[in-house]
């Protein structure tokens, strides 16, 4: 997998950018993409420090232009589409559904499940042609649980297993695979927001006794990005130390 | 420049792997090419790029043979 091209979405901060890094770890040309351009230049000045060959991009997840025009930076730059495609990026808009607004239910959808349907599908024909392909989407513990507070963000991740599944049976005769890895309760600024009563309630549900770190949701995915993996689709890594187990 | 005809054989035998000499006119794509409906549609996605068209899903749909995609490019061709 020298050189294989690999687009992250959501790879400045968290999770995202810990894939980055392992990927290009993995000898991957890396793509990352960011919300604003700094964020895209800090990726590319990080994976390129760590000596990967490296694009930062700034896109916009609810305009399929900055889709298209990501993907365009990326055949320039490389001379060719990307093979892995890891759908990290996510945002939060956590509230009680009785309080929940319908813009802030929409904005989940928009960005946690719409935009991996529509990026996915903008990389799906090089992988198809290329007869290989790795899709991997980053859902969550609670698509699985539920959780209190995220009837949204719940739904958008169990969304995206459904959607999982249903491309991985579309289009796994052209080797490509398509695989969800659902973090638990990861060490990242997305949960670092947490009361601390809650913090220590959700501790005690968690047999490894720690949160995670995002090093080890990323190499679940290098794993599942990685020609070994070739015939595992369809299916949900789970790394949560023990929080639920299936 | 290759006619029609031919570019639309070449695109059938690279997409579906099968003989020049199988892809006839009359040849239908799932009957007798063996497509499935994955082929189908990267078949008629492989025309349109061949031909920078675009082929609505209704018009595809009645795109079953070999014959009928030169007669669609022929009828649409700019």
């Amino acid at each position: 997998m020298d050189n294989q091209i690999a687009l992250v979405t959501g790879a400045s901060r968290g999770i995202g950018r810990a894939i980055a890094a392992v990927l290009g770890q993995q000898g991957m040309r890396v793509a990352g993409t960011a919300t604003t351009e700094e964020g895209a230049q800090r990726i590319q000045q990080e994976l390129s420090s760590q000596g990967h060959e490296a694009l930062g991009l700034c896109l916009n997840l609810t305009d399929t232009a900055s889709m298209d025009a990501a993907l365009e930076r990326i055949n320039q730059t490389f001379g060719a589409a990307p093979l892995v495609l890891v759908n990290n990026a996510g945002i939060t808009r956590d509230n009680l559904m009785m309080r929940m607004k319908d813009e802030e239910w929409d904005a989940i959808i928009a960005t946690n499940l719409s935009a991996v349907f529509q990026l996915t599908k903008r990389c799906m024909r090089a992988m198809t042609k290329a007869r290989y392909g790795r899709i991997i989407n980053i859902t969550s513990v609670v698509g699985f649980s539920g959780n209190a507070g995220q009837t949204n963000y719940a739904a958008a991740k169990a969304g995206l297993v459904g959607f999982s599944k249903s491309l991985a049976r579309e289009i796994g005769a052209r080797g490509v695979t398509v695989n969800c890895v659902a973090p638990g309760f990861i060490d990242t600024d997305m949960t670092s927001s947490l009361p601390e009563p809650q913090r220590e309630a959700l501790l005690k549900n968690i047999p490894l006794g720690r949160l995670g770190q995002a090093e080890e949701v990323a190499s679940a995915v290098a794993f599942l990005a990685s020609a070994q993996a070739g015939y595992i689709t369809g299916e949900t890594l789970h790394v949560n130390g023990g929080m639920l187990m299936d | 420049m290759s006619s029609v005809e031919e570019r639309v054989q070449k695109i059938v035998v690279e997409q579906l792997g099968v003989k020049d000499e199988e892809v006839t006119p009359e040849a239908s794509f799932v009957d007798d090419l063996g497509a499935d409906s994955l082929d189908t549609v990267e078949l008629v996605m492989a025309l349109e790029e061949e031909f920078e068209t675009e082929i609505p899903d209704e018009d595809a749909e009645k795109i079953t043979t070999v014959k009928q995609a030169i007669d669609y490019i022929n009828a649409h061709q700019a």
